[in-house]
Formats: structure tokens, sequence, C-alpha cells
């Protein structure tokens, strides 16, 4: 009896420990989006305040609208902005799909020589930190005219993200049995309708995940995009950032802002793509 | 409706040959069995004639058409692969549509033709799940539901019920056989497993190491086995085979008994030949726990060293010229392990293989 009891407080404290640890790690991971958030809707005054003010006493829309007026009264180009990381973003995560589908696939299928040299080398160029190939970039991009363009860092992207998507595509093709495919052949598909008909299906939750992976790198990218970007015509929003900085002043209430604005599309994405993330689409098809 | 024809078919990986040179004739509407170990190359002919893996050398047929070069979708035949594979997004009625959707037929005749299918074989309530919402022998079915939608010329199975429970295996063997009478098509039909290869086969084709071994019906190979690799392969248990040497008409077993030699066997062995006496555990009772012996029979004693109890029946188990040896034992009464019994060995289902090539003197 009172072993019993033991047991069942001992398994409470423990579940009570369990939510403790997990309301700090979630406080942890949390609290800086949401302090980005409330220092965008409230006065630079309470936001330089020490002690800093937890809870706010006034909540406005001032920010967003003084990013969008005019240049003098402290607005920034924020729709061409957007609209220069929504191109990039966009067409660096798509380019990036499709060669690492194909990459993805080729190593997941095919037997070929140098496979696995090939595929450690694609994996050594993630060792090298970002911040290291700005200035080779830089010298490449000058010299070829890409510099302060849409397609120099839609380039960069590219080659940033593929090693990843290959990577992470071949990872789910790999689940997926081969027989599905060659029950699909014999089905009276050609091979690319196998592809497409079959095996992309069963595999879009990975396909779907590396390129939330590889539009998240590209959205939020800052390094290189700093570098390599000069003027309105192809600064990111992550650069734009910078715009809020002056020699003796950051306006953090603006530059909060510009954050949340940034935030909103990657977070709607990665609503929209979560159902295809779910995992579990593979099983049932074939015996496991 | 269509025959199978392969013409010293060889397959090799590199440089090595896993399929040597096999010729096998299919004729219209028969259910041939291709059975061996693991590793006999007999789902590498499978596949081959499926044009899911290229043939190295050699020629294959379908109806009239050679095939060699002509991939899957134009062999008109289907396949039920080992893990059934399933299309996990589609519903069933989407997987069993799918191949006739694939050929752009209409949305009528694709229903229609599923709804055929389905009702053969008691699908029909599970039309909307998901592969993955089925049991095993639920998924079976759909697997071979898809096979028999497009009226193939050909049926493929490739070992579809070893990832079934015993229980389930036996039932759904029967209604693959029943499956075979309804739909009257030409079936290829890979196992290990022998009982499946007996009870489902017009012909079996026994294969071992890329080589075909022997091609007949399931009595043929069960009763002749051309060599000593058929005998123990075919048959539950496998046939008892005992090394021994001809002498004087009759056959000396080494360490062992001597017992005359089988009638069908005179004349085709030379005195002091080295040998191998082959005989089934039905073929060896204990006197009174016999059936009744017309032709010649040996008589001697053995030790039974454990016994199995199966109702009916009781195996056996002794041990003759030094070497463990099944019997059977009908209307059986309980016997003591190490207890001494008279034994009858029915000559005339007796086999002689030869010792040095393991195949069969008859």
């Amino acid at each position: 009896m009172n072993e019993n009891l033991k047991h069942r407080i001992q398994a409470r404290i423990l579940k009570i420990a369990h939510f403790v640890a997990l309301f700090i790690a979630m406080a942890i991971i949390c609290i800086p989006g949401l302090w980005i958030v409330l220092n965008s809707l409230r006065p630079t005054v309470e936001i330089m305040a020490k002690p800093p003010v937890w809870i706010p006493t006034e909540l406005n829309f001032d920010h967003y609208v003084a990013m969008f007026s005019g240049v003098g009264e402290g607005g920034v180009p924020v729709l061409q902005y957007f609209t220069n990381s929504l191109i990039i973003s966009v067409t660096s995560t798509l380019i990036a799909m499709l060669v690492g589908m194909a990459g993805g696939y080729a190593f997941a299928r095919y037997k070929f020589k140098g496979k696995a040299v090939i595929f450690i080398g694609l994996m050594l160029t993630r060792a090298v930190p970002g911040v290291a190939l700005s200035l080779p970039l830089f010298i490449v991009m000058a010299k070829t005219g890409l510099i302060d363009t849409h397609l120099g860092l839609i380039l960069v992207y590219v080659s940033l993200n593929v090693p990843f998507t290959i990577w992470l595509i071949d990872g789910f093709f790999r689940q997926v049995p081969h027989e599905l495919a060659e029950a699909a052949e014999i089905d009276g598909c050609t091979r690319w309708q196998a592809f497409w008909k079959v095996e992309f299906p069963v595999a879009r939750a990975g396909v779907a995940s590396a390129g939330i992976f590889a539009f998240l790198t590209s959205w939020n990218e800052y390094a290189l995009a700093s570098q390599l970007t000069r003027s309105t015509f192809s600064k990111t929003m992550p650069v734009g950032l910078r715009d809020f900085t002056s020699e003796f002043t950051i306006n953090w209430g603006g530059m909060c802002a510009l954050a949340v604005l940034m935030i909103i599309p990657a977070l709607i994405l990665t609503f929209l793509v979560q159902k295809h993330l779910i995992a579990g689409l593979t099983f049932g098809g074939v015996k496991g | 409706m269509a025959r199978v024809h392969l013409s010293n078919v060889d397959k090799s990986y590199g440089s090595i040959k896993v399929v040597h040179g096999i010729n096998l004739e299919i004729e219209d509407n028969e259910f041939v069995v291709l059975v061996g170990p693991s590793g006999c190359g007999k789902s590498t002919t499978l596949r081959m004639i499926a044009g899911l893996e290229p043939i190295s050398g050699g020629e294959i047929s379908i109806g009239d058409r050679v095939v060699n070069n002509l991939p899957p979708r134009h062999r008109n035949i289907s396949m039920v692969f080992q893990n059934y594979a399933l299309y996990p997004h589609m519903s069933v009625r989407e997987n069993l549509g799918f191949s006739l959707k694939i050929a752009k037929q209409s949305q009528a005749e694709i229903d229609k033709a599923v709804d055929e299918a389905a009702q053969i074989l008691s699908l029909t309530e599970y039309l909307d799940r998901k592969p993955g919402a089925l049991s095993g022998g639920q998924r079976q079915r759909v697997a071979m539901g898809r096979a028999i939608v497009r009226h193939p010329e050909v049926f493929l199975f490739d070992e579809p019920l070893s990832n079934l429970d015993a229980k389930l295996r036996t039932q759904m063997r029967t209604e693959i056989k029943k499956l075979h009478q309804k739909v009257k098509s030409t079936i290829v039909y890979v196992t290990h497993d022998q009982v499946e290869a007996m009870t489902l086969a017009d012909r079996i084709v026994i294969m071992r190491d890329g080589y075909i071994e022997q091609v007949g019906t399931p009595l043929d190979v069960f009763e002749t086995p051309v060599n000593t690799f058929v005998a123990t392969f075919i048959g539950s248990p496998p046939m008892n085979l005992l090394p021994g040497r001809v002498m004087n008409a009759q056959v000396a077993l080494d360490g062992g008994p001597v017992v005359p030699l089988p009638d069908q066997f005179v004349g085709k062995v030379k005195d002091d030949q080295a040998i191998i006496l082959g005989f089934r555990a039905d073929n060896l009772m204990p006197v009174g726990y016999s059936m009744p012996m017309e032709g010649t029979h040996a008589e001697f004693d053995m030790n039974v060293n454990l016994s199995e109890p199966l109702g009916t029946e009781t195996l056996l188990f002794g041990s003759l010229a030094g070497k463990e040896v099944m019997a059977k034992m009908l209307n059986p009464r309980p016997v003591k392990n190490g207890e001494r019994l008279p034994f009858l060995l029915d000559l005339t289902r007796c086999h002689l293989f030869d010792a040095d090539t393991q195949q069969s003197l008859r």
C-alpha cells in the first residue's frame, strides 16, 4: 500500500518536473520572438527602459506606420525589400528542390561510379562556414557583374541549399520501397510516370520539408546578402534591417516591426506545408 | 492467354553469373511454380520475365513476341510482389484502377473492372480505405486484385504469401488456386516453400544455384526425384538418405543392415557401386503400425531416439547405419525414447542415387 503510494507520488513529481522543463525550454525558444513582437508595438521609451518593462502600458502601430511612410519620416522601402526577398527565396528554393529531387533520387536509386565520394563531397561543402565564402564570392560576383543583382544571390542560395536538399530528399526516397516504382512500371507506367505518380507523392513529405528548409535559409540569410547587395533593388529584408541603424542611434522599434513582417510569410508557409510533413505516409503500402 | 518461353536465359551481375542458360516452356493457362532455396535464381528469373531485370543472354518470349528488350509495360503481364507494393497514397479503389487509368480507359470502364475485381476478392467494403488501414490478408488480396483487373496474359507472383501467418497463408493459397480456375491465365509463381509449390502447381520447376534441377508435375518430382537435392527439397519431412554399396544384388548400408536391391533398380547398378539409398518417412514404418506393403520389403530393428506425435501419426527419429532417419507410425501408441522396434522398409518406393554424381539411378 505504502509502496504503491510512493510510486504514485514519484510518478506525479516526475510529470510536474517534465512539465516545468518543457516550459523552460519553450520559454527560451519563444521569449525572444515574443519580445520582438512586443517591441514593435510599443514606444521607444518603453523599449529602452531600464529596468525592462515587462507589462506594456501602451500598444500602438506607430512603428509600422512610420516604416511604410516616406524616407524622411523614418520609412524604408519595405515593399521593395519584400519583393526582392520573395523573388530570390522562391526562385532559389524551386531550383534547389528540382536539383535536390533529381540528385536525391539518383543517390537513393542508382549505382554509379564515385557515388560515395560525390556524396561526401556534397556534405563537406556544408562544413565550410558561410561567412568564409563571402570574400571569394564577392570577388567572383564583382568580376562577373552579378553583384547587386537578384541572379547573383539566387545562385549563391541555390549552391548553399542543394547539398542539403539532396541529402534530405535522398533519405526520403530511400524509405520509399523500390517495388512501388516497379509495380507502377508493370501497371503500365513509364519510368518517368512511375516517379511522378507514385514515388514523388509518397515521398512528398520529405520534398516539402526540404523545401521549407531551403526557403527559410534563403529568406533569413544575412551575412552573404549584406556583402553581395548594394542598392534597394536587390537588398533582401534581413539586410534591410540595417536601414534602421544610423551613426549614433538604432531605431529598435522600427527594426522589430520589419522583423515581424519578415517572420509572417515564413510562419504562413510553415503552416501551409505542415500537413505534408506529417509522417506515416509511407506506411501501409508495403508490409513493414 | 499466352505461352512463356525461356531459351538459354542467362543473368550475370558483373562477373557473377546467377542464372545459367535456363530453358523453360510454360504452356497457356498453366500454373508453374519456381521453387528453390534462397539465392537459387528463381526471383531473378521471374523478374527477367517481368522485364524488371534485363537479361544477359538468351531469349524470352511471351505469346508469339520476343520480349527481351521490351519494358514491363509492353509485356502485358502483371505481378504480385512479396511486400505487396500497394500505393500507400491511394485508396484501394485507386490502387485497383491505377493500371486502367494509366491505359487511359474511361471512368465507367475502370469502375466496372474495379467492382468486378473487388467482388471476386471480396474487397467491396474496403474500396475507400487506404492500404495502411488494411490487415495483411486484405492487402494481399488488393495486390492480387490489382493484378487481375487488367486481364493480363501472364500473372507473375513473387513469394506472395511469405509475409502472412501460417493460417492466412493456407487460406490465401486456396484463394490463389481458385483465382487461377476463375481467371484462366498463365501463372508463374515463385516460392521457397515446397508445400506451396506442391499444392498450387500444375508443374514445378526446382532450381538451385541458377540451374534448373527438375521440371515436372508435383507427383513426378515427389515420386521420381532426379537427384538427392530434389529428393530432400521436395516433401516433408525430407527424404532419408543413407550411403551404401551394391553387393551381390543387395544393398549394404555403410555400417548398417543389408537390404535387397529394389526391383526397379535391377540391371541399372553395377556390383560394388557406391550408392545412396533414399526413402521417405512414409515408407519406413514399425511392424504392426504400418500400411500394408505389397511389394518387396526389408525388415530390421532400429532404436527410436525421439518421437513427435502428430495425432493420426507419429514421427519417429531413429538411428540407422549411424545416421538419423525419420519414420512414421500409423495409429500410433506412445513410444519411449530409446525403445527398440522392428521396422518395415517398403523397397518398391525406395530410390537409389549415384554416390558421386548424386543423380538418380532410375
